[in-house]
């Protein structure tokens, strides 16, 4: 019941977020509408953002058996800079620029999933539990990654450098509404998925022989499990770029806040809280602070911060 | 009846069990016995469909292993192995209550609860029911987990090593409870046990194992004598009796 009262409290207080978000100071006149379908489109991409993070950290970790690892350090982000710089060093500035979003988010979707397949299929493939080998293996890719980044990089033009560093930082602002309806299909596709799976999950976290024991098809769920986190991580980086810290924040925030190990509360939890973080975030951002960095950045920060105390304290197992 | 037949099994390249083909009896107590790396916990674990077979059948009451879903083995056969760590944060009756998920699949049922209440009772957990089993001793874990076992309601239990952790009053108790199960519920559970003399007191059928191969199976009496012993373990080891069951005196 308890865990229930929780939900709704997280439900309220989102749809208070999105109710400030869309209307604080919203100006009179023909403005009135222009500005409010803008802030509903920035508002559809925050919530697929939240969602899609808070519940591919929260899957993750399950998987991993671990709360401190986030899939982000499979190199999913390393891969998006490095397409980005090859797409950069492809076309030009310009041919960067003029790429059709559309493709290019499809393209970049594609690419992470099938790679992400490969990775999880070869490595879980025979060898039935090895999951920490797996995120070893990712964990080195994403080095590889970033290092042939660098090295592109450093072959780059100067100016082409600059857009590339613009393009790897992550932008809750640079969300293109062209991209919703296809991301946000890819999100209810995989959020869905991921809570028809709830009670599995439960069974997985108990680690591979008591699951065995249950009767759960340990290697399916897995396998299902990553394949859900690889296309929930590849839109929400496709649609804002990488970060690191925030899915940590967030399933940090989730197990604190529900003190349950069921996934039919945590997921829902994760995502909510996931997007009442953004929305508030942003809205602070754009609204008071008038733009003046990347609510990215400060998230990583306070990310760090939050990530090092857990430590500290100890409740990071 | 569990048979086994032509099980052989290799870890890298080292062989672990070679050629193995034995009947563990139903509706009995069976103790699996024999010095460390005898393999014990590995035929366990295959049996239990922990382990991938290599080479090899084992069949559960006519049932192939390899061929019978998972889920189905899972209503007919409850595994116990030798505790690690798990990640989650649960409370004692989440855990036991896992018992249940091969029976309700997430949604439990009034009766669900009904019998993990019983576990929880049977194995004297009543109290710790709603702490957090990173938070209690490991003997009381230990306990958890075979009250979640046995509220799996499977006719076959197998469990590693169920007396680790415990002290003397419930490594008694659990023997006694193992063979009212078997007395009066008419299960029939197979165990590595490494302290023979529980073995002696509870065990109906005993398998003694060495170097990966069988090398006696019987009743008590005929298995645990000291000639027997004393070759299994390569060490001299005197047999008494006590209440008219064997009575190994290896600590002495």
């Amino acid at each position: 019941m308890n865990k229930r009262l929780v939900l709704w409290v997280l439900a309220g207080v989102l749809a208070l977020a999105a109710a400030i978000w869309l209307l604080q100071g919203l100006p009179d006149g023909q403005a009135r509408a222009f500005v409010l379908k803008l802030r509903t489109e920035r508002l559809v991409g925050l919530l697929l953002v939240g969602i899609s993070t808070g519940m591919a950290t929260i899957l993750f970790q399950t998987v991993a058996a671990n709360r401190v690892l986030t899939p982000q350090i499979m190199g999913f982000d390393a891969l998006y800079m490095l397409m980005q710089t090859l797409l950069v060093a492809a076309f030009g500035i310009a041919g960067f620029a003029g790429l059709p979003a559309g493709v290019k988010f499809t393209g970049e979707v594609a690419v992470m999933v099938l790679l992400a397949a490969a990775l999880f299929g070869t490595l879980l493939g025979q060898g039935v539990r090895d999951i920490p080998r797996t995120i070893l293996t990712g964990v080195i890719l994403g080095i590889l990654f970033r290092s042939l980044n660098t090295f592109v990089g450093r072959v780059l033009d100067p100016n082409e450098f600059a857009v590339v560093q613009q393009a790897s930082f992550a932008s809750f602002s640079k969300i293109d509404a062209a991209l919703l309806p296809a991301a946000g299909a890819l999100t209810l596709i995989g959020a869905a998925a991921a809570m028809l799976m709830a009670s599995r999950l439960d069974v997985l976290g108990l680690g591979r022989d008591p699951a065995v024991s249950l009767g759960l098809h340990h290697r399916r769920v897995v396998l299902a499990a990553l394949a859900i986190v690889a296309l929930l991580v590849s839109v929400s980086t496709a649609l804002i770029g990488p970060v690191t810290f925030f899915g940590l924040i967030v399933a940090g925030l989730t197990h604190g806040l529900t003190h349950s190990a069921c996934h039919r509360v945590l997921l829902p939890a994760s995502a909510m809280i996931a997007a009442i973080t953004l929305i508030l975030g942003q809205t602070v951002f754009e609204r008071v602070l008038g733009q003046a960095a990347f609510l990215s950045v400060v998230i990583e920060f306070a990310g760090g911060l939050f990530f090092l105390l857990l430590l500290i304290k100890g409740r990071i197992r | 009846m569990i048979r086994i037949s032509g099980l052989s099994h290799r870890i890298g390249k080292s062989a672990i069990l070679h050629d193995i083909s034995a009947d563990l009896p139903k509706g009995k107590l069976t103790a699996l016995i024999g010095p460390n790396g005898a393999g014990k916990s590995t035929l366990l674990r295959l049996i239990g469909r922990l382990e991938p077979l290599q080479s090899g059948s084992v069949t559960l009451d006519g049932a192939d292993l390899s061929r019978t879903p998972t889920d189905q083995l899972a209503l007919r056969m409850a595994v116990l192995g030798q505790q690690t760590a798990i990640a989650s944060r649960l409370r004692l009756r989440e855990l036991v209550g896992f018992g249940r998920w091969p029976h309700h699949k997430g949604r439990p049922r009034p009766r669900d609860l009904e019998v993990v209440n019983q576990a929880l009772a049977a194995f004297s957990l009543d109290d710790l029911a709603d702490r957090f089993i990173d938070e209690i001793s490991g003997g009381q874990a230990q306990r958890a987990y075979l009250a979640m076992t046995v509220a799996q309601e499977t006719d076959w239990l197998l469990l590693d090593e169920p007396l680790n952790n415990l002290d003397m009053a419930h490594a008694r108790s659990l023997m006694a409870r193992l063979g009212e199960l078997v007395r009066v519920g008419g299960k029939s559970v197979v165990t590595v046990i490494h302290e023979v003399n529980y073995a002696a007191a509870w065990a109906d059928h005993v398998v003694a194992m060495k170097q990966g191969r069988i090398v006696a199976q019987g009743s008590p009496y005929e298995v645990l004598t000291s000639e027997t012993l004393s070759m299994l373990y390569d060490t001299p080891v005197g047999v008494g009796s006590h209440r008219g069951r064997p009575l190994v005196l290896h600590h002495v």
